[in-house]
């Protein structure tokens, strides 16, 4: 699908169907379409002087993100500020070094905040002559519409089943059945299909999550189900940023002076320091508390799919399951289709609370509390 | 030479009061030289130290001495092992780590200390503000003393300013509490546990007057949703335990304090799990509010205190 998306995008280059060369591209397409790797494969298209042969050091460049004229903005933290874009809107005004194109591709463009989608708007209204955006979003309906109406949009959409469950066995050699359970599970997103398919522990952790409906007898066990989420969730930030974050700190005091040697060094950090510091720890909690999102997320979207397999099965629509058949039907005859429904309410209410900075024990014990 | 060690700011001027002030009464002619740690320069201590032409004795006083230099530390440890007979250094450490040469170097030295730890219990400082008084000459009844701390809070420097301005202005020998009610009235402090205790007690009008007390005390509105969350989540954990736990067996599998465990259950009196899971998706709502989804805090709060009250209906 990358090819076609490339080829499609040579063809536009080429004075095609289009109307040639644009100067900003949205790649939209849920979570697991490839919405960065198409972005990234666009980009080492323009770059290479072959349209993207794939093997030059051009297209290599681009592949392992070294590539000069390729600006790869992957946002870490909660947000991406105002601040934040108006350097890059800077550093992206710059002409190209060896290619045709400078260009910047913003994977999450849909994380910068109000204020830096505006900073963003000007850049995108009037570039540099040489300059392309590459933005990436789950939906064009997730930029600011001024932003919208300049790109040219490329929707992308999650494979069938069967096309994931193929890419599984015959690329990473998985085993036929469980590639069928790991395509299914992930519901076309490939990168978690792999996930699922290669790591017990993913698939373990999805196992719990789903236990969690049949588990809520009483208001006790809600609780209980909403302490180990979150648990789960913190365990997995601090798992991923507590190594990170301590080299990221060390490397900072080495830059402002600590452990130097010499004649009246060594004596602690230089003039801003500090500050330099607390900006940083400001930064890693933010990059923490992001993480820790994205795991209660995955979560509840693993229990969204589990309803809405149970509302299939009470509606009797033909759709492929992505639980277990047995399981979601022993839930489907104990309720009926308006219960699931409310149920799938909450768990989206619960995810609109944590993006508004709820705190995520008290959002989940709701959550639970309406799934009992 | 004397050093005060200690984090209770009133206490510690105190102490360094008191020194200054038998100098002053031994030689009325002493000269005091305040000086902050952070700002004392190497070599100006041997310089204030040094015999002056007059004879005068003076005192040298340095607050925040865990600022001090390690240079001027060293100084400062040399000097006391040999003192100068007309010069007295007063030292204000307020504890901890920073510093803790100077406060070794000075204690092996033979200085003589002062401990002044910040009062942490009530009790303390209810036995502070009947000293307080009773240095002023009078005294004050133990409810009288509970409702002057009550209403001015835990700060030293505010209760000793209260209880002087109270000696000042009432006439009995003893104060009781109708002349504390006359001046001071209401809570300074109101913790987000008091109001969730409450509520969850079903108490609803104590509730929502220690809600307005914090609020009108600058109690910031997320830590009391957090409180009001927490005493929801005690109650349903604990009627969620199995029913052949007891003590601190039970205690260790709530994860609470075996007196927390006595006092949710005699809390749990009344609460069924519509009504809990009713409490508790009423808080979801008000965190919601006060972190910017609604446009009065206030309001979310006494909303909610009130569906809490209300969904203690036993079912």
């Amino acid at each position: 699908m990358l090819k076609q998306a490339a080829s499609a995008a040579a063809e536009v280059i080429a004075g095609g169907r289009g109307a040639g060369m644009t100067h900003a591209w949205l790649f939209t397409g849920p979570p697991g379409s490839g919405r960065s790797n198409a972005a990234k494969a666009f980009a080492a298209s323009l770059l290479c002087p072959d349209q993207g042969c794939g093997h030059c050091g051009s297209c290599h460049q681009v592949d392992v993100g070294s590539h000069a004229d390729l600006t790869w903005i992957r946002p870490e933290g909660l947000s991406y500020s105002a601040k934040q874009t108006r350097e890059l809107v800077l550093k992206a005004a710059g002409a190209p070094t060896q290619g045709r194109w400078r260009i910047v591709l913003f994977e999450d463009a849909d994380r910068a905040t109000e204020a830096a989608a505006n900073a963003l708007l000007k850049a995108v209204e009037e570039p540099p002559p040489r300059t392309v955006w590459l933005l990436c979003a789950p939906a064009p309906d997730d930029m600011i519409i001024t932003i919208r109406s300049r790109c040219r949009v490329i929707t992308l959409v999650t494979p069938p089943t069967e096309a994931v469950a193929n890419v599984l066995v015959t690329r990473d050699g998985v085993d036929p059945e469980l590639a069928h359970f790991a395509a299914r599970a992930s519901m076309g997103h490939i990168g978690r299909a792999k996930r699922l398919a290669l790591d017990q522990e993913s698939r373990q952790r999805r196992a719990e999550v789903l236990a969690i409906p049949r588990s809520l007898s009483s208001v006790g066990d809600c609780i209980t189900a909403a302490e180990r989420l979150v648990k789960t969730s913190s365990d997995d930030a601090d798992a991923a940023t507590t190594a990170l974050n301590e080299v990221e700190s060390a490397d900072l005091r080495r830059m402002y002076g600590e452990g130097s040697t010499g004649k009246g060094l060594n004596k602690g950090l230089v003039r801003g320091g500090a500050g330099a510091l607390k900006e940083l720890e400001t930064m890693q909690r933010s990059r923490a508390t992001r993480i820790k999102r994205d795991s209660l997320d995955l979560a509840l979207l693993d229990l969204v799919s589990y309803y809405r397999d149970v509302l299939a099965v009470q509606f009797g629509a033909a759709v492929e399951l992505a639980s277990e058949r047995a399981d979601v039907e022993a839930v489907a005859r104990a309720s009926t289709p308006e219960v699931t429904l409310r149920r799938i309410d909450a768990i989206m209410k619960c995810r609109e609370r944590l993006a508004a900075n709820v705190n995520p024990q008290i959002a989940i014990e709701a959550m639970t509390i309406s799934l009992r | 030479m004397t050093l005060v060690v200690g984090d209770e700011e009133l206490l510690a001027d105190r102490a360094v009061a008191a020194v200054v002030a038998a100098v002053r009464e031994a030689d009325s002619g002493a000269e005091v030289h305040d000086l902050a740690g952070g700002k004392v320069e190497l070599g100006e201590l041997t310089q204030l130290a040094s015999p002056s032409l007059f004879e005068d004795r003076s005192v040298v006083v340095i607050r925040s001495a865990q600022d001090l230099s390690k240079d001027v530390i060293a100084e400062i440890v040399k000097y006391a092992a040999h003192p100068a007979d007309d010069m007295f250094l007063v030292l204000a450490h307020p504890g901890g780590v920073k510093g803790k040469a100077l406060v070794d170097g000075v204690k092996k030295a033979g200085a003589s200390v002062v401990t002044v730890t910040r009062l942490t219990k009530p009790g303390e400082r209810l036995d502070f503000i009947k000293a307080e008084v009773r240095a002023a000459g009078r005294t004050i009844t133990q409810g009288a003393a509970q409702a002057l701390l009550d209403a001015v809070g835990s700060d030293l420097r505010e209760l000793a300013a209260a209880c002087g301005q109270l000696a000042f202005d009432t006439a009995d020998k003893s104060i009781d509490e109708a002349a504390v009610a006359r001046y001071h009235r209401g809570r300074a402090e109101v913790t987000g546990f008091m109001i969730a205790d409450l509520a969850v007690e079903g108490r609803l009008a104590e509730s929502l007057e220690q809600l307005r007390w914090s609020l009108a005390t600058g109690g910031p509105p997320v830590l009391i949703v957090s409180a009001l969350a927490g005493g929801l989540r005690s109650l349903a954990k604990l009627s969620g335990a199995p029913r052949n736990l007891r003590g601190a067996q039970l205690a260790g599998q709530l994860g609470m304090p075996p007196w927390k465990v006595d006092r949710v259950r005699r809390q749990l009196n009344g609460w069924g799990p519509i009504g809990l899971s009713a409490a508790i998706q009423a808080v979801a709502d008000a965190d919601e509010q006060v972190k910017g989804g609604g446009t009065d805090p206030a309001y979310a709060l006494e909303r909610t205190i009130q569906v809490i009250v209300a969904s203690r209906t036993g079912r």
